[in-house]
């Protein structure tokens, strides 16, 4: 089976957001780069389809040099080869990441492509969705377990209060949600044997996109809590507040 | 995710694949292991579970070739993942220490191509696991009055004693136990089922809880001849394991005097008295910065020694001397960053006193501190103050 998986490279999550004094953008200086979560259910997808069926997997990546290192992280997995899309930056405007992307995914004649959900510093949650208009392939998103047999492929689906099974046949893409696997940790010859994988550069011009970042604020300052009462007198009061102000039951 | 103090930038010279197994490694501890070793330590168990995992991501045997299973890396590469995995706690590096530099490396180095291939790569998956028996009750520092004896009989050998101390000792299938044969210190391969080989647990530790420890008694056992490690003749055999096991010893005690000195400064910047944090009094800032001192001598000494390691030119006193520092050090940052925790650094809620008291063992086992200065002191002087 031959597989790709899209992955991006984003701020760690435990990373204290900085921004650049014009609020344009995000300041890189301190940032711990790494693979997006979410494309590490779909890394790990993938090798364990690959074990099961034989194949290949290709990581694909838009993004600055930087982002390779996110792309060895997921040849350290086990996946075989890689392509980086070179660009300035991570285009505001998903749909510019998706043309892109869809233009090497053409290329390589993929039986399934994979990729997380969402990425974690955006959270457009677009990409799966736009590939689909893209290469005219159904997509499935949000998948917590996938099976395939033949060409048939059964994805169970998380939705609001319920799992949603639906049926589709490759080649597709599917967004990764947690709970699809348990990415396997690089080990240490996956890790050395990434290093001799050579990853293709390709220079593409990228279009303008539709969208503009105009400013990034930080989120308002948390306000001090309330306290209503001490004794059990003040359990009505508590909840009408939760409900009416806080909105949260 | 853990952030280690670097002060000096000491790992960015480390080459890319040299960080991204750091991290990976720390990414292990740091989910597989911190969650669940506060309870292993409480009941005194080893969390055998995880050793699949070690064997997966090539922990076991770092520098033993890929054609017998092991990773085949350089010694640094085997340093960092020490200090990473004792990060954790002393008694997961045990483990692989045990695992790697006592048992697969005595079996690569001085065994037959047989028993590599019989032994290496089910010990390097985490499929078996090993146990080096040198020390005995009454031999610690002083192995070469040991009094485990080998017999030459039809077929093999017939060996007799006991051994003390044994890390993974319950747990092995297989022990490299050393005797004297006519005298002259050998290495043999006991497999567990062996008639006469018996193991017993060594209870009411307050040190390395999470680490099997037992004693292994030989009452007329019987190993045939192909058992014997062909290779191996006289105590510099185990003395060069044990080389290589000290060697993982100094990188991983920095890594427990990290995770001391990461939990101590963290609790002193939001742990208040008077009115403010404590970390804002001088006597606080006085311990911190002394840790700190101390880490980075120990970092760029480790460094060091393991481009030394990696080229061929440390020698057994290079290691002493890190072993003998590194561990020191950690013990006393452990003890200075428990009482900066105050009553809280006793209880487990905390990891420092549990590293505090895993290395009183780190201490003294693998040469105590004492040996090792009698070592360096017997290398410079040329007079030798302990035979």
């Amino acid at each position: 089976m031959n597989i790709a998986v899209c992955v991006k490279q984003v701020p760690d999550t435990e990373t204290r957001i900085k921004l650049t004094d014009d609020h344009k953008a995000v300041n890189e200086d301190d940032i711990n780069f790494i693979l997006n979560p979410y494309d590490e259910f779909a890394v790990e997808e993938a090798l364990q389809l690959k074990e099961k069926n034989d194949g290949e997997v290709t990581i694909i990546s838009l993004g600055p040099d930087r982002v390779t290192s996110a792309i060895r992280s997921a040849l350290a997995m086990g996946a075989d080869k890689a392509i980086h899309i070179k660009a300035e930056q991570h285009p505001a405007d998903p749909a510019v990441t998706a043309e892109a992307l869809a233009a090497v995914l053409k290329e390589g004649n993929y039986d399934l492509i994979l990729l997380g959900k969402q990425a974690i510093d955006d959270d457009h949650t677009q990409m799966a969705s736009l590939l689909a208009e893209e290469l005219d392939l159904p997509a499935v998103t949000v998948v917590i377990k996938l099976d395939i047999e033949g060409d048939k492929i059964t994805a169970e689906r998380e939705i609001d209060g319920a799992h949603e099974v639906v049926e589709c046949s490759l080649p597709a893409i599917i967004a990764a949600q947690r709970g699809l696997n348990e990415p396997r940790y690089a080990s240490l010859k996956g890790i050395m044997r990434a290093k001799k994988i050579q990853i293709e550069a390709k220079e593409m011009s990228l279009a303008d996109g539709q969208l503009e970042i105009v400013e990034f604020n930080y989120p308002p300052q948390k306000s001090a809590g309330k306290i209503v009462g001490d004794s059990a007198d003040a359990v009505p009061e508590l909840l009408r507040l939760l409900h009416e102000e806080a909105k949260v039951i | 995710m853990f952030f280690p103090v670097d002060y000096y930038h000491i790992y960015e010279s480390l080459s890319d694949e040299e960080r991204m197994i750091q991290r990976s490694i720390r990414q292990f501890v740091d989910e597989k292991f911190l969650p669940i070793i506060a309870d292993f330590h409480a009941r005194g168990v080893f969390p055998t579970e995880l050793i699949p995992l070690l064997g997966e991501m090539g922990l076991l045997g770092v520098t033993i070739p890929e054609e017998y299973g092991g990773a085949g890396l350089s010694h640094t590469v085997y340093g960092l993942a020490m200090q990473e995995l004792e990060r954790g706690d002393s008694g997961l590096r045990s483990f692989a220490s045990v695992q790697g530099s006592l048992v697969m490396y005595p079996i690569y180095t001085y065994g037959s191509e047989e028993q590599k291939r019989r032994w290496l790569p089910g010990l390097a998956s985490g499929k078996l696991i090993g146990c080096f028996g040198l020390t005995e009750p009454d031999h610690g520092s002083d192995p070469g009055g040991m009094e485990t004896k080998a017999l030459k009989t039809d077929g093999g050998y017939i060996l007799n004693g006991s051994k003390m101390w044994i890390t993974n000792g319950m747990l092995a299938d297989v022990a490299v136990v050393w005797a004297k044969l006519d005298g002259i210190v050998r290495g043999f391969l006991v497999e567990k089922e062996r008639q006469g080989f018996t193991a017993r647990a060594v209870k009411g530790k307050y040190s390395l809880r999470a680490s099997d420890t037992a004693e292994l008694s030989f009452m007329d056992c019987f190993v045939p001849e192909e058992n014997i490690l062909p290779q191996a003749q006289g105590l510099r055999a185990p003395l060069s394991c044990l080389n290589e096991a000290r060697y993982g010893i100094a990188w991983g005690a920095v890594g427990a005097a990290m995770a001391c000195y990461n939990e101590a400064l963290e609790y002193s910047k939001t742990r208040t008295q008077f009115g403010r944090a404590v970390a804002s009094f001088q006597i606080t800032q006085q311990k911190l910065v002394e840790m700190l001192n101390e880490i980075t001598k120990a970092q760029l000494l480790c460094r060091q020694l393991g481009l030394l390691k990696d080229n061929g030119k440390a020698q057994y006193y290079h290691v002493s001397l890190a072993k003998r520092n590194n561990v020191h050090m950690a013990l006393d940052i452990a003890r200075s960053a428990r009482s900066i925790l105050a009553a809280n650094g006793i209880t487990d809620e905390y990891q420092t006193i549990r590293h505090m008291l895993n290395l009183e063992s780190v201490l003294t086992y693998e040469g105590t501190h004492e040996i090792h200065t009698l070592i360096v002191g017997e290398h410079i002087t040329g007079f030798n103050a302990f035979k």
